[in-house]
């Protein structure tokens, strides 16, 4: 396995967002990828299949994502790091194995390249239409990372956030970009490997006899093991105790799942990323994340220049949400505007947080296009009339 | 661990049989199988309430572990007395 | 023999007794197991065994190795995964069929094609134990199961030609009578290089005979020794398990085909030349 500068293609390009998810993926040590070709996530695989086998990693086309969700989960038991890619019929198939690895504390990165829904919808038109999927799609409670990047530059820089995240929680963690945002090209800068922060594996040194791999010793988080290092660990997708053996009782569901959940829930503050601007004393503040929030740029840019004190905050982060940061926003402006391409997602997280603070505002569509800066700036206006 | 061991030690004897008998679940296969037919069901039985099977004529077994490969629930083996070569 | 199977540092002694039934054969089948990795001398932190779900998807709760109890028919999917990337060690799947050739049915062949190098225990009792007794792809005709209350009118694998067909390099059928047998072709499928598959045809007494009126385990142990048939090395042509036939027995297959990895890694090299890094995962 070849790492550091030897890999990296440091530099300026000019590429899409789905190559620089794979750049991305590369950087930050990623060597082995299970997946199934679906538009508009292929590039990745496909880049990621030239690529790997000239810097010792893998990657394995699967018979559905069924398999390619689990298939790298088993690379990551023996001391690797992988992940899987796909869109939105796929997301779907894979929803079994986010659960799985939510269960296993099993440090994944699931990237989703969203297209319109439902069923199989409109293969290469964009959508954000899987954010609440994302949260809770695979059934029971869990704790997961979602992160939604906005520009090529941002897929290459985001995917490494989900490897550290996903290596720093042993959670899923899912990067979701849409068709938009993957399409697009634009200047990537890949930096040198010594300007590139990636968090290792960390592989407990502890006797056997004194390791459990699922006995958390220090935060919320167990430390890791792999295959062959001696541990002879067990691992199971049922309830389980702190040494991975079924227990079916109720204490052991109530402790092992509300740590689960509280392990990426209760760190928001350290996980949660979001950019604002003349949000302080605005009169409105439109809240929008990956390709959206490019047009809710438009759209604020426009009507500041004609005088209306707009803000915008972009997510980054979209799960865990972060509730006090946008409540700390509501305090700040008169209205909020949620722009997204969905039917109304995430605005219904903005609302829950807001508690009725300032009004809420929706702006969206059924998926397809990018929504017109348009629309924003006739929103603005309709909501400040 | 509760071991019952019968003909162990005894070097008139070509083999004995060890059984854990918590493990024990009265399947019979070991009986069933037996080669020379030394072991028998019993009425005694374990704390679940399964029939424990019994070394019946200690003289006829000569530890070839059948019982041992037959058995589901890692309960009983066999073990010879002396090595095989000179049985 | 250093250690009796009984308490074999290969077992998690601390979990037992186990939780399958009296008379199930998925415990006379993990004591072949047990032996035949002892037999092998693969060292036991080179062994890892992945489990689906069902009864005999508990194998993996049960052996002290590095163990993965993952979901239901994608074993073989995490296997490929963790095979691959540690390639000093054997990876066995161990799982029952419902899982393997139902909801696994797509990986199965798949994994099979491939060739990928693992060996895969598949212990067929003919129907879904851990839900109550569901008919299977494997349960014989016009035999019960909770969702066939008329009895089944389904047509069933032959699993042994199914895997000849997809190109799996060793393929073998016992039963749980058959335990000396079943121990030397374990230890020779740990040995394979290439995807081995084994199945082990196995009483289960409480939801598939109790409902078709089969007695007690002991009778199928008496049906497999008397209408088994051994056949070594001849492939699987007429193997299926019809009604009244002979029950065909015995390792099938046994060839050398070059496996995923060494697949990949020959087209690699002759295409890229010194440029190409094989993929180790981690030794």
């Amino acid at each position: 396995m070849l790492r550091g500068e030897t890999v990296l293609r440091s530099g300026k390009h000019f590429m899409d967002g789905n190559e620089a998810c794979a750049e991305g993926a590369i950087a930050a040590g990623c060597r082995f990828v299970s997946g199934y070709p679906i538009t508009p996530s292929t590039e990745i695989v496909e880049h990621l299949s030239r690529r790997f086998p000239e810097i010792g990693g893998m990657f394995l086309q699967m018979e559905d994502e069924l398999s390619a969700s689990i298939c790298f989960q088993g690379a990551v038991w023996a001391g690797v790091k992988g992940m899987t890619v796909t869109s939105g019929p796929g997301f779907s198939l894979m929803m079994e194995h986010i659960g799985f690895a939510a269960m296993t504390e099993t440090p994944s990165v699931f990237v989703n390249v969203q297209r319109a829904g439902p069923s199989t919808g409109l293969p290469t038109a964009p959508a954000q239409q899987d954010v609440m999927q994302a949260r809770w799609g695979s059934h029971g409670d869990y704790g997961i990372i979602a992160l939604s990047p906005a520009s090529p530059q941002e897929c290459h820089d985001l995917i490494i956030t989900c490897f550290n995240y996903a290596e720093t929680y042993r959670c899923p963690v899912l990067f979701m970009m849409d068709e938009t945002v993957g399409h697009m090209h634009g200047k990537v800068t890949i930096p040198s490997m010594e300007d590139i922060h990636v968090v290792e594996r960390r592989i407990s040194t502890r006797s056997p006899s004194d390791y459990a791999p699922f006995r958390v010793v220090e935060g919320d988080v167990p430390e890791m093991t792999r295959a062959g290092a001696g541990h002879r660990i067990h691992m199971t997708g049922l309830t389980h105790d702190e040494r991975g053996y079924p227990d079916m009782t109720t204490a052991a569901q109530e402790s092992l799942v509300r740590r689960l959940c509280g392990k990426v829930n209760n760190h928001v503050k350290e996980i949660s990323m979001m950019e604002s601007r003349h949000v302080e004393g605005s009169d409105v503040v439109v809240i929008s994340y990956g390709i959206s929030a490019q047009i809710a740029g438009h759209a604020v840019d426009a009507v500041r220049a004609a005088g209306i004190r707009a803000g915008q905050v972009r997510l980054i982060s979209l799960w865990p949400f972060d509730d006090e940061a946008i409540r700390n926003i509501a305090r700040s402006t008169r209205h909020i505007i949620v722009l997204e391409m969905n039917l109304g997602q995430m605005v219904r997280e903005v609302e829950r947080a807001v508690r009725g603070i300032v009004p809420v505002h929706a702006v969206g569509n059924a998926g397809g296009r990018v929504i017109a800066p348009d629309c924003v700036v006739e929103k603005i206006r309709e909501v400040l009339r | 661990m509760a071991d019952h061991t019968a003909g162990g030690g005894s070097s008139r004897l070509r083999g004995y049989v060890v059984i854990i008998e918590e493990r024990c679940k009265g399947c019979a296969f070991c009986q069933a199988f037996c080669p020379t037919g030394a072991l028998e069901m019993s009425d005694r039985m374990n704390r679940a309430g399964y029939h424990l099977p019994v070394l019946r004529f200690p003289e006829k077994c000569n530890g070839c572990d059948l019982c041992g490969m037959y058995c589901p629930d890692f309960a009983i083996r066999g073990v010879r007395n002396r090595p095989r070569e000179d049985v | 023999m250093n250690q009796p199977v009984l308490l074999s540092p290969l077992l998690r002694q601390e979990r037992m007794p186990h939780i399958w039934c009296p008379g199930c054969g998925v415990g006379v089948s993990l004591n072949c197991f047990v032996r035949a990795v002892e037999k092998s001398g693969i060292p036991q932190d080179r062994i890892h065994v992945v489990s689906g779900i069902g009864c005999t998807g508990r194998v993996a709760g049960y052996v002290n190795v590095d163990s993965f109890h993952t979901t239901h028919g994608r074993a073989l999917c995490f296997a490929t995964g963790l095979a691959l990337s540690r390639p000093d060690s054997r990876v066995v799947v161990y799982s029952g069929d419902g899982d393997l050739t139902a909801i696994g049915g797509n990986h199965l062949i798949h994994t099979a094609r491939r060739n990928v190098d693992m060996v895969v225990i598949c212990v067929n009792n003919f129907t879904y134990g851990m839900t109550g007794g569901q008919v299977t792809p494997t349960t014989p005709e016009n035999m019960k199961a909770s969702t066939t209350p008329y009895g089944n009118f389904e047509y069933t694998f032959n699993l042994p030609a199914l895997m000849e067909a997809c190109g799996a390099t060793f393929v073998s059928r016992w039963t749980v009578f058959h335990v000396r047998q079943l121990i030397r072709s374990l230890e020779k499928a740990l040995k394979h290089r290439g995807f081995s598959f084994i199945e082990v045809l196995s009483p289960c007494p409480t939801l598939y005979m109790r409902r078709n009126r089969l007695g007690n385990p002991l009778n199928m142990m008496e049906q497999f020794k008397e209408r088994s048939v051994i056949r070594n090395g001849e492939g699987t042509a007429g193997t299926s398990l019809e009604e009244g036939a002979d029950l065909i027995v015995g390792d099938f297959i046994e060839v050398r085909r070059a496996t995923f990895k060494e697949c990949y890694e020959r087209r690699m090299t002759e295409v890229l030349g010194e440029r190409f890094v094989p993929y180790e995962g981690v030794r």
